[in-house]
């Protein structure tokens, strides 16, 4: 233990909360968390949302985002204690000994200034080196990143590279000053899986090659299995396990850490072709006033009870076609049949049965709920809208379809804000079953949940369609919950269909390039995967 | 040519065309009103022979479409047309008050402005702490009272009560800088406050706003001094908004002025304007009507194009 | 629920003009325009304001004044309002050019002072009671309609509003049942705001003496009235003038509460 860089213990974090209307109130974030980074080690720091991480990754500088207060505990870097360290010798190890990767790049940079002085900025601060040799620095380290053209990088402004990029820059710019610590806060979580996979792997080789110490932050146990040595599992701001990667992937103690290796793990058998509830014809479409084609040509059937997976990545026009199919977007050419009739293009044309039978769930059901609305109230209009139910009848449906997402009935009267984000998204899922669809379109419904909820989405679900022989067509960026939940799986890229069928047959080699990159770049809960993974693109790379 | 000049360009031509639009509303639109202009100047007793005089001499026989291209081309070079108050050339009347109102809202606005940005930076400097809480509060006030109950009492305590300046703003042509800057003390302390309030309300906001983005957050952890941060990050992010805020708020120099020179009997546009509306004498009134608007758009195409010079994604574009 | 302080001093301030407004007749020692005494006689038993400029009881001139200014800062925010909104809200929920023509309306009348087109427009038109309400309430309609297009735009592109359409709700059910409840506490707290603004403004302009006729009064014009006294240091037209900040700052804070209500209402019981 003497080679501990950054020792935590027993650190407990405090917040004040102002609820509305309520004296404020003081909340605990952290409690009696230890932490222990060794030089040159990482520390993979995983949970889910509100788990305390990245307060507890900050807290690695003493940092308190937003009037969090580091309350108990004492946090030794380099043998000393930060916890109560002045202002001044906060600034002196902030950007010098320990520095920072952000989630979003992109709001990380400042707007006005060029790339180059950002990311030199804190070697010039703290006097590290004279600026040429900080250039020089940043310009190996652009190269070292991968970043295109590293001799000329680094004049750009932040607006004028991508947000891949922006995050290898931003890695750049936390090594430049030669920390002995980095934090890195989901350096990867918003980008796309075929970025990610690059974008993890540069930062790899990076904290390799420069040997520095970090906290990897995450809530994806695949990705922090890739890079980190150790890894601590946090719940509700509590520590649940600690161990070294491979025994946290492969024997983890908890139930809880348990749960997080086998997420996703659903065993879903494709169910035999039926005949097709939707047919997708040749559909092209583009929105007003722009000059592309956003879906060209597309071509797809859902057989009636089943589930469709569309696959693809931001910009690949999946959501474009849940438009269409509803009627927002009228398409330029093609049509769409459904329950052996042509729908209409446009919505204000189609009939009440129309509507009824195909329904919609939403990524946000924040968003998707009216604020001011009951559950009461929300699940039961379409009951009153289509069926015409009213009183007695309706309310006794209301409790039929909360048993069925299994909430109790208790929750008639709640208003949304009072849910959990689990059970709004079930509250959407009732209000569309309410309308007794023979198909619903499932927009990323469980991309903004943490996985153990979604897992829980997904299974009912799943339990749902078996009852009521719904079909689902399911929009998601996300491969493991295709695995889990398709019967038929579109791949779309850049507004076409590149990989359509059953799911086995999709799933299984020969693929065409761009299936083989999406499928390769998911990481899998495995050690060294990532690293397979290169090597075989380098290797197929090199035989062609 | 550059994309941004291209922007700009455009934002100074849409004024203009706004400008032009100003100038119908205020022609067009006023001539549209039910109301009948001569019978309103002779009132109810006038005989028809007198009106149908006055008509003709206003020109109110032709159409009114005619009428507003006479005066539009009369404005474009430089006649605005002839009281109908006291027959004098409306464009020789305004000349000397012209430049009285804009020394008066000129002082204004040079210690208005620094002044409203310092005390903003203090406020979101100290934000929700007592220097925050006591400039919020008296601004609070400043903002709930109309001018010229601001101009009376500022006009009852310094000048009446304590007798520390002129209590009537006395200007003529000859007179030297310093007497003058004397005479006008009051109103531009009145101006002052009453543009002050708005002013500093909203660069606190606008800076608050920068100062909680995410490259700020970057900027501590890389452990710069609280000047570094300000000065390197926040600034170059702040000007854009900060500018727009003063642009907007110097507008409202143009409403207060017209007050203030009443409480003040200042010999300026806002009297002159107020005069003749009592007086009902519409060219004088659409004259300086449209003087105002034009300087008030002309404040706003400012602040619209300093936010496109400011902004770096514009400047330099993929 | 907690009701701040400031909200509960505000409440009672607005209350009580409000009151005093209504029930002026009832209240006033003497009539509006009744001479009782000497000019500018001193605050006294009988006169607990004094007298005015040509001899009134200024009390009882401020109670009928404040009656008038409180009519018709309210009836021309009544106007803006209801006309502001209705046409925002068709605006936002209709889009296409029907939202292009309202909107570039308003963006023509807003490009000039509000003051100054007053100004332009009272001097064609005869000045009473009727136009100046008429004239208010229509200029200031265009920031209520800017305020009410904009919330109701925001509330448009929410996912549940979609969620309506796809079901196959009709326009008043959108309208009424998903755009409203959500719209209507900034529409509250900017309802205050509008009043304290017609308060100002036709203060104001009777200030400029443009606005309210005598021997009507209304607080701008009683400040007139007595201006001319200040400079031999009779305070009388302070009272007025007081009478507007306190009764603006009230309308604030009660505006400045129903404002910081409005995130905690989202989706609470209030």
């Amino acid at each position: 233990m003497s080679d501990a860089l950054l020792q935590i213990r027993n650190l407990r974090i405090e917040a004040t909360s102002y609820p509305p209307g309520e004296p404020p109130r003081d909340v605990v974030l952290v409690d009696d968390v230890s932490v222990s980074v060794e030089k040159g080690r990482v520390l993979g720091l995983i949970g889910e949302s509100g788990a305390g991480k990245s307060t507890i990754g900050l807290s690695s500088m003493a940092y308190g985002r937003g009037g969090v207060r580091l309350t108990g505990g004492t946090i030794l870097l380099n043998g000393r204690d930060i916890r109560l360290a002045d202002a001044r010798a906060l600034r002196a190890l902030r950007g010098r000994e320990v520095t920072y990767v952000a989630q979003s790049a992109a709001a990380a940079f400042n707007p006005a200034i060029r790339l180059m002085d950002q990311v030199i900025e804190a070697c010039l601060a703290h006097g590290v080196m004279p600026r040429a040799e900080a250039e020089a620095r940043a310009v190996m380290l652009f190269g070292k990143l991968g970043l295109p053209d590293p001799e000329n990088f680094g004049k750009r402004y932040p607006h004028q590279v991508s947000g891949g990029q922006l995050q290898r820059a931003m890695t750049a710019m936390a090594l430049c000053p030669k920390p002995d610590l980095v934090v890195f806060d989901e350096p990867t979580t918003a980008l796309d899986v075929t970025t990610q996979i690059e974008v993890l792997a540069a930062i790899k080789d990076a904290i390799r090659e420069t040997g520095v110490a970090a906290l990897y932050i995450t809530h994806d146990l695949a990705v922090v299995a890739q890079v980190a040595d150790d890894i601590l599992v946090l719940r509700h701001g509590k520590r649940i396990e600690h161990g070294t990667t491979e025994q946290i992937i492969t024997a983890p103690g908890e139930p809880y850490t348990q749960a997080l290796v086998s997420v996703r793990s659903i065993d879903h058998v494709e169910k035999a072709d039926a005949p097709a509830v939707l047919q997708i014809q040749n559909v092209t479409a583009r929105y007003r006033g722009t000059h592309f084609d956003v879906l060209k040509n597309i071509t797809m059937d859902l057989p009636a009870g089943q589930t469709l997976a569309v696959v693809g990545e931001s910009g690949s026009g999946k959501s474009t076609l849940a438009r269409v199919i509803t009627g927002l977007l009228p398409p330029s050419q093609g049509r769409i049949r459904f329950a052996g009739r042509e729908l209409a293009p446009a919505l204000a044309a189609r009939t009440r049965d129309d509507l009824r039978e195909v329904q919609m769930i939403y990524q946000m059901a924040d968003t998707a709920m009216n604020p001011r609305q009951t559950v009461g109230t929300i699940i039961g209009r379409p009951l009153e809208f289509y069926f015409g139910l009213r009183g007695e009848a309706k309310r006794k449906r209301i409790q039929e379809l909360l048993d069925q997402i299994e909430m109790s009935k208790g929750f008639i009267d709640r208003y949304p804000a009072e849910l959990s984000g689990g059970q709004k998204q079930r509250v959407c899922i009732a209000r569309a079953l309410a309308a007794k669809p023979k198909l619903i379109i499932c927009d990323e419904v469980t991309s903004a949940l943490d996985p153990l909820v979604a897992d829980g989405i997904l299974k009912l679900l799943l339990a749902l369609q078996a009852a009521e022989g719904v079909a689902y067509l399911f929009i998601t960026h996300d491969l493991a919950t295709v695995r889990a939940i398709a019967d038929r799986i579109a791949v779309m890229y850049r507004g076409e269909v590149r990989r359509y069928g059953q799911k086995t047959d999709v799933l299984t080699p020969p693929f065409d390039d761009y299936t083989d990159l999406l499928l390769s770049s998911v990481p899998e809960m495995k050690m060294g995967w990532l690293e397979g993974v290169l090597d075989s693109r380098r290797m197929e790379a090199a035989g062609n | 040519m550059h994309p941004v000049l291209t922007l700009v360009v455009q934002r100074i031509a849409l004024g203009l065309l706004l400008l032009l639009a100003v100038s119908a509303v205020i022609f067009l639109g006023v001539a549209a009103l039910p109301g009948d202009t001569a019978q309103a100047i002779l009132g109810q007793s006038a005989t028809p022979q007198a009106l149908a005089n006055l008509r003709i001499e206003m020109g109110l026989d032709q159409p009114a479409l005619t009428r507003y291209f006479n005066w539009l081309g009369g404005i474009l070079t430089g006649d605005l047309g002839t009281s109908l108050s006291n027959r004098t050339d409306i464009a020789a009347a305004i000349s000397q008050r012209l430049g009285n109102t804009l020394f008066l809202a000129g002082w204004a606005a040079v210690i208005s402005v620094p002044l409203a940005i310092l005390l903003g930076l203090v406020a979101a400097r100290y934000n929700g702490r007592w220097p925050d809480k006591l400039i919020s509060g008296v601004t609070l006030s400043t903002i709930s009272l109309p001018e010229f109950v601001v101009g009376y009492i500022v006009l009852y305590f310094l000048a009446v009560k304590w007798q520390l300046f002129p209590s009537v703003a006395m200007v003529f042509p000859g007179m030297g800088m310093m007497e003058r800057l004397n005479a006008v003390i009051l109103p531009v302390i009145v101006l002052v406050l009453v543009v002050l309030a708005h002013m500093m309300r909203m660069t606190r906001a606008a800076i608050l706003n920068v100062m909680q983005s995410a490259y700020i957050e970057t900027a501590e952890l890389k452990g710069l001094s609280p000047m570094q941060v300000i000065w390197r990050h926040a600034f170059p992010n702040a000007i854009a908004p900060v500018v727009n805020v003063v642009m907007l708020n110097l507008a409202y120099l143009v409403v207060g002025v017209v007050v203030v020179e009443v409480v003040f009997v200042y010999p300026g546009m806002g009297q002159y304007l107020v005069d003749h509306v009592a007086k009902r004498d519409l060219p004088v009134v659409q004259a300086v009507g449209l003087i105002f608007a034009a300087v008030y758009i002309g404040l706003n195409i400012m602040a619209d194009v300093i936010s496109i010079l400011a902004n770096p994604r514009l400047r330099h574009p993929k | 629920m907690r009701i701040p302080i400031s909200a509960l001093i505000g409440m009672f301030f607005t209350a009580a003009f409000f009151l005093a407004a209504i029930f002026a007749p009832l209240i006033a020692p003497f009539g509006m325009a009744e001479i009782v005494g000497g000019v500018w006689d001193p605050a006294s038993g009988t006169h607990w304001f004094g007298t005015d400029a040509i001899g009134r009881d200024l009390l009882s001139r401020m109670i009928y004044g404040g009656q008038t200014t409180i009519f018709v800062a309210s009836a021309a925010t009544m106007l803006s309002f209801t006309l502001g909104s209705v046409l925002g809200f068709s605006a936002a929920v209709a889009g296409g050019w029907v939202d292009q023509g309202l909107s570039r309306m308003v963006d023509l009348v807003m490009a000039i002072p509000a003051l100054i087109l007053a100004l332009v427009i009272l001097s064609v038109l005869p000045v009473t009671l009727t136009v100046l309400i008429l004239v208010m309430g229509l200029l200031d309609a265009t920031r209520v309609f800017r305020l009410a297009r904009a919330v109701a735009v925001d509330i448009t592109v929410m996912d549940y509003v979609e969620a309506a359409r796809l079901r196959g709700e009709g326009w008043a059910w959108i309208i009424f049942r998903e755009i409203l409840p959500n719209a209507l506490s900034p529409l509250v707290a900017e309802l205050g705001l509008r009043f304290i603004f017609a308060v100002l403004f036709i203060s104001t302009l009777s200030f400029l003496g443009l606005g309210v006729q005598p021997p009507l009064a209304d607080w701008g014009g009683i400040v007139k009235e007595n201006s001319s006294g200040l400079v031999y240091g009779i305070p009388a037209a302070l009272i007025p003038a007081f009478a507007i900040a306190v009764l603006a700052i009230s309308v604030n804070m009660v505006a400045d509460w129903v404002l910081s209500r409005t995130t905690s209402l989202k989706g609470g019981r209030g």
